[in-house]
């Protein structure tokens, strides 16, 4: 492609169907404590 | 659904549902604009977005841009399909797996903005007794059914008022882990004026993660953060805070995090100078709190915080191409191996997976409940536990809230806090307006970041 470059994988999807595993820590215990964003979040699930 | 925006010369284009991210030239961004409200590329251009675009780009150009367009549409990159919903209701019934315990209400500092009343959440200044606790980490096990991983994060207050209770209750949760096939992990959060070489040793042994409370610059800190005299507090904490992160292992974590208010709308002097101190693990924040008080962040505010955010991000962006960089915790994305989309439609998980547990025992939905009786959930004491709000919790998802449903934004974001959207809209499925406008834009800007590094 020579007008759109793609930066990642796109594996939303997939990570629905081999996710939902819990192992990963909740939220609002890693750093903030008041407001949410769960997409910076560590995935612990080694089989997705 | 996408979201498209300029930011930094930029044409970024995120696809919500698969979770693609691109960066387009300028033909086929505004293409968007005429296959937007139909949520689709079609075989065949529309005419009257090809005779619109004829102007300014050569029919080469066109050609190809609608061709990439609709390469990425039947690849599932671009206007892809909802069919998370369907997933939404797998959350009930969930283990409870991370608890909040509430070691200490009672605190040495009287920071202006505190959320939990000054330290002693309105209920009074207590200190969770060692009962209390192992009876907490009892019930966390009980309820966690196969989640191996638990966490509990030391809270209150100030919980290194209470530091023995802290570490007889790692020392019991670690006699037992084993025989129940669980791997506590241990966070604490702490404004750091009782710290000691001997609670860093602790801390740093056993604690996966340290958040350490410092709102940036001295004035700053000591506006607000203030001890019971009316003192500031950035003297004591900083050389007591820098010892705890030069001892700490680098397998573990830890965060210097901070919270901005209305008075300091200049929040990226802050963080740059948290990053002077020698932290490079970053989290200023904004306040959450009545918009009537005179430091909180109003809607009118947005536009300045928008700025500096924009400011922050491009800092970041060139202290990392020059090898100084540093981890700002609400920019931090990975594009590619982030929590699966289970995990991003349950957000928070309070009052389901998440729960904290006060001095006396009472169970609330997280934290930022505590001292709201009416969300009491039960009582590790006497084991009761009201499951009817549990599973009222785990249906609040990104699809139980309107707005979350319709926003580009959902699967970063998570839904917002429940709690706040209690305390400010009233309702926990209705998101707090501002918290929203602020979230959206500091994605934007790490979406952004990562489109500079890729460069």
């Amino acid at each position: 492609m020579e007008q759109i470059k793609t930066l990642n994988k796109a594996n939303l999807k997939e990570s629905a169907v081999k996710g939902g595993c819990g192992e990963c820590q909740a939220s609002c215990q890693s750093a903030c404590k008041t407001s949410c964003t769960v997409a910076n979040q560590k995935c612990e699930n080694a089989n997705r | 659904m996408i979201h498209k925006y300029r930011l930094n010369g930029y044409r970024i284009v995120m696809d919500t549902n698969s979770g693609a991210v691109h960066l387009f030239e300028e033909a086929p961004f505004l293409m968007l604009d005429y296959l937007e409200k139909e949520d689709c590329v079609p075989e065949l251009p529309p005419q009257d977005m090809m005779e619109a675009l004829r102007g300014q780009f050569d029919e080469e150009t066109l050609t190809q841009a609608y061709a990439e367009l609709r390469e990425l549409y039947t690849s599932g990159q671009l206007f892809s399909a909802d069919e998370y919903e369907k997933f939404a209701t797998m959350m009930t019934n969930a283990p409870i797996k991370s608890m909040c315990l509430n070691i200490a209400h009672d605190c040495n500092l009287r920071c202006e903005y505190c959320f939990a009343a000054k330290g002693d959440f309105g209920r009074g200044r207590m200190l969770m007794p060692l009962e209390v606790a192992k009876k907490a980490i009892d019930f966390l096990i009980e309820k966690s059914g196969p989640r191996h991983n638990l966490e509990v994060d030391f809270f209150g207050g100030e919980p290194l008022m209470n530091f023995d209770v802290v570490k007889e209750t790692v020392a019991y949760a670690r006699s037992i882990e084993k025989a129940h096939n669980k791997n506590f992990r241990f966070t604490i959060t702490t404004n750091g004026l009782l710290l000691t070489d001997d609670k860093i040793d602790f801390i740093n042994r056993e604690m996966s993660n340290v958040v350490l409370s410092i709102d940036g610059r001295k004035e700053v800190n000591d506006r607000l953060r203030v001890r019971t005299n009316g003192s500031g507090s950035y003297d004591t904490i900083v050389p007591r805070f820098q010892k705890l992160v030069a001892t700490r292992g680098k397998d573990k974590d830890y965060y210097a995090r901070g919270t901005f208010t209305k008075y300091n709308l200049d929040f990226t002097e802050d963080v740059l100078h948290l990053v002077d101190l020698g932290f490079d693990q970053v989290s200023v924040e904004p306040v959450v709190s009545d918009p009537k008080l005179s430091y909180s962040i109003q809607e009118e505010d947005l536009p300045r915080v928008f700025e500096e955010y924009e400011r922050l991000a491009n800092t970041i962006i060139a202290r990392k191409k020059e090898g100084r960089g540093f981890n700002f915790f609400h920019f931090m994305l990975d594009l590619n191996q982030g929590p699966c989309a289970i995990k991003r439609l349950r957000g928070c998980s309070c009052g389901n997976e998440y729960v904290a547990v006060t001095p006396e025992g009472d169970i609330f939905p997280c934290h930022q409940f505590v001292g709201e009786d009416e969300w009491k959930m039960g009582n590790v004491l006497d084991g009761s536990y009201d499951m009817e709000r549990k599973n009222m919790f785990a249906l609040a998802n990104v699809y139980s809230k309107e707005q979350c449903k319709n926003c580009w934004a959902k699967f970063y974001c998570s839904g917002g806090c429940n709690a706040n959207n209690w305390q400010y809209e009233g309702d926990i499925h209705k998101p707090h307006s501002i918290a929203c406008a602020l979230e959206q834009k500091r994605l934007e800007c790490a979406v952004m970041i990562q489109a500079a590094l890729a460069e």
